[in-house]
């Protein structure tokens, strides 16, 4: 690679991506404040603001990640920190994508402080962001399982933020304390479909990328991150059957997918994400 | 030039005198004209809605512009104006500070409501068309749509829902998003019910069943609804593809109970049901609530968030003011420099060229 020829091309390479994290984790920060404020004044005003902050960080991180994989030569997914990024990255892409619909509701309000989460821990915990020495030969399999697993988890978080999201209408709704910030919360049904859709996608996601992972081969040697992806395609199989049999409702699909991804973000810390032999 | 208002209005006269004055909008263009055309007066702008009648005109002098506007209403109306306290004559500042005041709602029945705005912006063009207006109104009328604009968009004066009505409009569309996939069912003919009704088809509902224990009266309400009328003991055939359920019965009893409710909702699980109960005593047991995708509101909860919207509208009220007197002062000021200039006070070169100087 010409970077691994020129230390100077590689240094500001670095400081570019640096730049660009930092200026997409403050968009985050701006989005979120922006959040905390419209909750914290009486009345949410929607607005597009935040639509465009969100948009601004999402493209900084586009712009990290296709710099990081260039470097890399390889979809950016060789440590945690990389991981962490491509996960916000996901989920604020489906966000822009599922969002359009509630352009101007919370759903922005609330990616925007997730995002602002995921990506602050990246950034602030340190040590994370190691190159590997050796960056390990491409496999296109490998690849394709990492970055759809990714995608996945994505779609899981976005979920969540819509079931945080129904159950707080629901609860205004039910109680007939309607706060102001009920102004600018979407229909409930809509967020019911929201939730319901998003785990049908990161489903379907998780499944490509787990077939990917059985393609690439030599899954024994990796049982407990198999054992562990399994868990997790099966919770979240449980959650579309049940709702694809009318058996639950919008409130027990909302409680579910919040608590299995705070579960799977919180496990997916202690496993080793990608199969690194130089590690 | 003064900018003057003579007018009486909801909070000054009762509707049998309002009703007198009140001016067509078919005679609004002539009216205006004449009035416009009134010695001592050059432009002027008639403001008639059910709630008010205001005369707003530009003149050379206070007084003498008030005494042409008062001999107008006497030989337009036929009745003298000084008598009762029911008309009220405001000089410049105040005049400005009541237009500003009303075309924000601020001086409406309900605080904070917008129809007026557009009826004073139909007056205004009325006024236009017919050629009564001139630089001063002109500038004062887009002024006031301005100031209505801003005080609607930077505080809570229109907020919320301050009906029952549109209460439950407002909640109907906080569970299903659009209404027009929404069917209602009405149980029991009653004119709270009706209103309801009619303001959720005004918001796109298109299926509504009627059931009543007289069918008569059933089959008439939804002939006005364009709905259907169902029999009242077959009411719970009816109900499984049911969105939105009004009950105004006058049953002694609930006519809905959370055990009728439960196997049904179970088979509907991810469609919610919104439940208005606007009968007293209640049609609907309250233990519905705590069924899933149930939401249930009875006459009670409805009117609460009707009054907590007011109130939230009535804590903005002190905001809106400063916002208004900021504006009036500013066009006082503008009035102070245009009559400067038209006096050739203040650098008479620089001023506007004399456009309907002096009337």
């Amino acid at each position: 690679m010409a970077g691994g020829i020129c230390p100077v091309g590689v240094a500001v390479k670095r400081i570019m991506e640096r730049l660009a994290l930092a200026g997409s984790t403050l968009c985050f920060l701006a989005g979120s404040a922006f959040a905390v404020y419209s909750m914290g004044a009486r009345t949410f005003r929607p607005s597009r603001a935040s639509f465009w902050v969100v948009l601004a960080g999402f493209l900084l991180q586009t712009f990290f990640l296709s710099v990081r994989g260039e470097a890399l030569g390889r979809c950016p997914l060789t440590n945690r920190f990389e991981v962490l990024v491509f996960l916000a990255w996901a989920m604020v892409l489906f966000y822009l994508l599922i969002g359009t619909a509630y352009r101007l509701s919370l759903l922005g309000l609330f990616t925007a402080p997730m995002a602002l989460g995921i990506q602050g821990l990246a950034l602030l915990v340190p040590g994370l962001d190691r190159l590997p020495q050796r960056v390990p030969a491409p496999n296109p399999w490998m690849e394709m399982h990492a970055a759809l697993s990714v995608l996945a988890y994505g779609a899981f978080a976005l979920a969540g933020v819509a079931g945080g999201m129904y159950l707080a209408q629901e609860r205004q709704l039910k109680t007939h304390h309607l706060r102001s910030f009920f102004f600018g919360l979407p229909p409930i049904q809509d967020l019911a479909v929201a939730n319901r859709r998003l785990v049908a996608v990161g489903f379907g996601l998780l499944t490509l990328g787990l077939l990917a992972g059985f393609a690439m081969g030599g899954w024994t040697a990796h049982w407990v991150k198999v054992a562990w992806s399994a868990l997790v395609w099966l919770l979240y199989g449980g959650i579309l059957v049940a709702v694809g049999g009318h058996r639950w409702g919008g409130r027990r699909v909302a409680w579910l997918s919040l608590w299995a991804i705070v579960a799977v973000l919180g496990t997916l810390w202690s496993l080793r994400f990608i199969s690194n032999p130089a590690a | 030039m003064e900018i003057l208002c003579l007018g009486l209005s909801h909070r000054t006269a009762p509707v049998e005198l309002r009703e007198r004055f009140a001016v067509s909008e078919g005679a609004l263009p002539g009216a205006v004209q004449r009035l416009a055309s009134t010695a001592g007066l050059g432009e002027a702008v008639i403001v008639s809605t059910c709630n008010r009648v205001e005369l707003y005109v530009a003149a050379e002098e206070s007084a003498r512009g008030i005494r042409a506007a008062e001999a107008f209403v006497a030989a337009e109306f036929g009745v003298e104006t000084a008598p009762d306290g029911a008309f009220f004559r405001l000089p410049t500042r105040e005049a400005l500070r009541h237009l500003f005041r009303v075309v924000s709602g601020l001086d409406s029945m309900v605080l904070g409501e917008t129809e007026i705005l557009g009826q004073v912006k139909k007056a205004y063009s009325s006024a236009q068309t017919a050629q009564a207006t001139g630089r001063h109104l002109n500038k004062l009328f887009q002024r006031a749509f301005n100031v209505a604009k801003e005080v609607r968009t930077k505080t809570n004066i229109t907020r919320g829902s301050v009906s029952v009505g549109s209460v439950a409009v407002e909640l109907a569309e906080k569970i299903f998003g659009r209404l027009s996939e929404c069917r209602v069912m009405i149980l029991g003919a009653g004119e709270m019910s009706e209103l309801t009704a009619g303001a959720l088809k005004a918001r796109g509902v298109r299926t509504i069943f009627v059931a009543n224990r007289s069918y008569e009266r059933a089959a008439a309400l939804a002939e006005s609804m364009g709905g259907r009328a169902v029999h009242f003991d077959r009411w719970q055939e009816e109900f499984d593809g049911v969105d939105i359920l009004i009950g105004s019965t006058a049953a002694p009893h609930p006519v809905l109970t959370a055990a009728q409710l439960r196997p049904i909702m179970r088979s509907r699980m991810d469609r919610p049901l919104f439940c208005i109960d606007l009968a007293v005593p209640r049609d609907i047991e309250p233990g519905v609530n705590a069924l899933e995708g149930v939401y249930l509101y009875d006459i009670d909860s409805l009117q609460a968030i009707a009054e907590h919207s007011m109130s939230i509208r009535r804590q903005d009220l002190q905001v809106c003011e400063q916002m208004i007197e900021k504006h009036v002062d500013e066009f006082q000021r503008w009035l102070g420099e245009s009559r400067a200039w038209a006096s050739g006070g203040l650098g008479a070169g620089k001023g506007p060229v004399a456009e309907g100087m002096g009337s």
